[in-house]
């Protein structure tokens, strides 16, 4: 039996939730939940105080309620799945390394920053910072898949270094900025800067898009690993024409203010 | 709150007072050690412990402007080191350059009392000591750069001599430091303005002086003022191979006047410049053993992260071009200069464990432990936090063995630390970390035990492994309050800011003023900061012999 955890009372400002991830949860009985610790602003609370808890997480949890202002959800996950039908708050599945989490509302920003591994599902539309480093840090996610079926806002990517990136509408400013390595797919349209500062990489994009004057166009082509890739996110639920699966690419390779190895790829026919 | 009490059954190491692990009571009363006190006093029993006075660091980067360029550079560094409260001490971020809060805990966590800021340029010493009064427990102090001042070099270019002089007195009365420091002298000039390059030789002239008409003078105005701690140089050429040249021609300049030479080991490299260096440690340190003037710390490299943080501007460009990560260039407008980026040592970089291995050569050969002072130039060459370690390489041979087997074995071929068996006894290990930077900073009352003294204790447990020994005092002892008492914090102390105000004649402000009013945003009537800033504070006297 999976455990439910229900949200009975909107916390007023953001409440610090890390606890909720099944690898912190599995074997742990309804009481026992519900004691655990988790910050409401400066306040340390317990979440029964939050949230009703049902069952028992046998790898799997499953939360309703409008989950906006619930911070770092999943945080450090290895295994298992949660479920959010809901909105969900900052900081979804941070540093996360395996399992899989789905959101079936919208997500705030920094989804999954610094993850190694999994798969984050977002069936709406997401914040700024998805997949990206924290300040600072030079190097930001080590793997892993993160779809997001809406809209991104800005810095998708934002310092990958390898794993998968996709966007079903469209992504705000700096798409890939600083990019190392990896691949961003947005079937929607990207916003301005695109790639700033990417090293490697692939952004690949379905629409026509401002391109840096650090980038150069290097020909237009059908490269065959896009079809694999299209494929592979039309399984996942997201709308792929049959004529981008086998279309034309325009390549643009930069950034050459760096190593100028990064490509973006646009759909031209 | 003053704490009464006598400590028996330690194991007292005072290398000052001649006291080498004997048994010895120390009675402690309003904050000074006393000569006895009344049988009914409390106790502390360190029976199996190591009594030694308050661990003082001769040199390191712990605030100010350039500090917090250096905090906010690295976020990533602060996230994955969070400082939690306790009942007695505040928060904040560790890494490899803590918040303040966190860097006076944690040189209070290692047994250290008291700790000097290296480098602040005159115009940011307000915001330094605002920064100093946030570091808790330390007594704390730091150095004023001067090195690269335009107005005094244009007194020298003149030959001014003694207005130049008075006007070194000035600076250091209006910034509240302790001493003078020069960094790369000459050095940021030309890198800043005129020419994107550094100075290569010691006597190079840039607009008609050299380096080493402005260590003469500074070694002359310093040492004629009777300052305690004499000039602190950063000697030219830092980290370029072949320039033990230009630290000995350095040494030399100061003739048989005192001297202290900073991170030593940094300026002890043979070879050709842009080639692969080699060690001249002994070279150096038999110049230093043989010169009584001269007092220096090695700047030990430790493997691992660090910042580099330095004066030194155009060394910190040459150095963002080889790791070509994020770096701050700062101070650009002020009277100095300075570089930021943040550096890892690595064990199998030749250039990296040659440097290792200097550090420890100069340790290991220097015959006058007084003089050879410990620090890693924190956190330049590592973050203080590897004192415990270092110690352990210094005063365990077996363990230096095993380390030195990690590293780079071409580099560690070239020196001579295969032959060296030296371990230093744990009264050596008082005399480089107390005895000897209290003596070199003119500190009378700290560095000992004996009556009269700060009551800044230190008590360890006697251990065999001596990194574990070092980073875990059972007890600190500040000022005679008791901080930390079986390893856990039970108090908190402000610390003091120790400054000096060496005599002046007042007319050489009229000398000063017109070039304020020229050249500085500042008006002349704010910039120095009066005493009404001040908050706990010592002067440390001065001695004119002219």
């Amino acid at each position: 039996m999976s455990l439910k955890l229900s949200l009975h009372t909107k916390p007023d400002v953001p409440l610090e939730a890390a606890v909720i991830c099944t690898d912190k949860l599995n074997g742990a009985n309804e009481t026992a939940i519900a004691a655990l610790t988790v910050f409401h602003g400066n306040d340390q609370t317990a979440l029964g105080e939050f949230f009703t808890v049902k069952g028992q997480c046998d790898g799997e949890i499953h939360i309703e309620g409008d989950l906006a202002n619930v911070k770092h959800l999943g945080s450090e996950m290895t295994s298992g799945k949660m479920i959010i039908e809901g909105d969900v708050g900052q900081h979804l599945g941070a540093g996360m390394s395996g399992g899989e989490i789905i959101v079936e509302g919208n997500a705030g920003n920094w989804v999954a920053p610094e993850m190694t591994g999994g798969r984050v599902i977002i069936k709406g539309n997401a914040g700024h910072m998805v997949g990206s480093a924290y300040r600072g840090d030079a190097v930001g996610i080590l793997g892993g898949e993160i779809i997001i079926h809406g809209n991104v806002g800005n810095e998708l990517g934002s310092a990958m270094r390898n794993g998968l990136v996709v966007a079903g509408g469209n992504s705000g400013d700096f798409t890939g900025v600083n990019m190392h390595a990896g691949t961003i797919i947005v079937l929607g349209e990207m916003g301005i800067r695109s790639g700033a500062g990417m090293k490697r990489g692939t952004i690949l994009s379905m629409h026509n898009a401002d391109m840096l004057p650090t980038f150069s166009h290097a020909c237009t082509y059908h490269p065959y690993f896009v079809r694999l890739y299209l494929a592979y996110i039309k399984e996942q639920g997201l709308t792929i024409d049959d004529a981008q699966l086998v279309g034309n690419y325009q390549r643009w390779v930069g950034d050459a203010i760096e190593l100028n190895r990064g490509e973006i790829l646009l759909y031209v026919n | 709150m003053t704490f009464t009490t006598r400590i028996v059954n330690g194991k007292v190491y005072d290398p000052m007072n001649n006291i080498d692990g004997e048994i010895r009571d120390i009675c402690i009363e309003d904050g000074r050690i006393v000569e006895s006190m009344p049988d009914d006093a409390s106790r502390i029993d360190a029976g199996g412990m190591v009594i030694m006075p308050g661990g003082i660091d001769i040199h390191c980067h712990i605030a100010g402007a350039k500090v917090n360029a250096g905090r906010k550079l690295m976020p990533e560094d602060h996230r994955r080191d969070p400082h939690p409260e306790t009942a007695f001490t505040r928060s904040g971020t560790g890494g490899i350059v803590p918040s303040t809060f966190a860097t006076g805990y944690r040189y209070a966590t290692l047994g250290y009392t008291t700790a000097m800021e290296a480098a602040v340029p005159p115009i940011t010493a307000r915001h330094t000591l605002e920064e100093l009064d946030c570091t808790p427990i330390i007594d704390k102090g730091f150095y004023v750069l001067l090195g690269n001042n335009i107005f005094l070099h244009n007194l020298l270019r003149e030959g001014r001599h003694e207005e130049f002089r008075q006007t070194i007195a000035w600076w250091v009365n209006a910034t509240k430091a302790y001493t003078t420091k020069l960094v790369n002298p000459c050095g940021d000039e030309p890198w800043k303005g005129q020419r994107n390059k550094n100075i290569t030789d010691i006597d190079e002239k840039v607009d008609g002086i050299s380096p080493r008409i402005i260590i003469e003078a500074f070694v002359n105005a310093v040492n004629a003022m009777g300052f305690p701690h004499p000039p602190h140089i950063h000697c030219n050429n830092l980290g370029h191979s072949g320039n033990y040249k230009t630290t000995l021609e350095t040494m030399r300049t100061a003739g048989d006047q005192r001297l202290h030479v900073a991170h030593i080991q940094f300026h002890s490299y043979g070879g050709v410049t842009g080639k692969n260096p080699t060690s001249k440690a002994a070279e150096i340190i038999e110049y230093v053993n043989q010169h009584p003037n001269i007092t220096c710390d090695i700047g030990q490299v430790m493997f691992g992260n660090a910042t580099i943080m330095t004066a030194d501007a155009p060394l910190a460009y040459v150095l963002r071009g080889f790791n070509k990560n994020k770096w701050v260039n700062a101070d650009t407008e002020c009277e100095s200069g300075c570089g930021i980026l943040p550096f890892t040592y690595q064990e199998h970089v030749y250039t990296h464990t040659m440097q290792w291995a200097i550090g420890l050569e100069m340790f290991l050969l220097s015959e006058d432990p007084w003089r050879v002072i410990l620090s890693t130039d924190h956190p330049n060459g590592g973050s203080f936090m590897n004192y415990p370690k270092l110690i352990r390489l210094l005063m365990d041979k077996s363990f230096r063995r095993e380390e030195m087997g990690r590293v780079n074995q071409k580099a560690i071929a070239k020196t001579a630390l295969n032959d060296l068996d030296r371990e230093y006894t744990l009264n050596e290990i008082a005399i480089i970390t107390r005895a000897g930077p209290a003596r070199a900073l003119g500190l009378k009352n700290k560095g000992h035990l004996g009556p009269g003294a700060d009551a800044d204790i230190t008590i360890y447990d006697d251990m065999d492994d001596k990194e574990m020994m070092f980073n875990a005092p059972r007890y600190v002892i500040k000022s005679g309050i008791p901080i930390i008492a079986d390893h856990e914090f039970r108090g908190d102390h402000t610390g003091r800011l120790l400054h000096i105000t060496p005599e002046y004649d007042q007319s050489i402000e009229e000398t000063v003023k017109p070039f304020f009013e020229s050249f500085y945003s500042v008006e002349f009537g704010n910039y120095a900061i009066d005493d009404s800033y001040m908050h706990d504070h010592e002067v440390i006297q001065t001695t004119k012999t002219s």
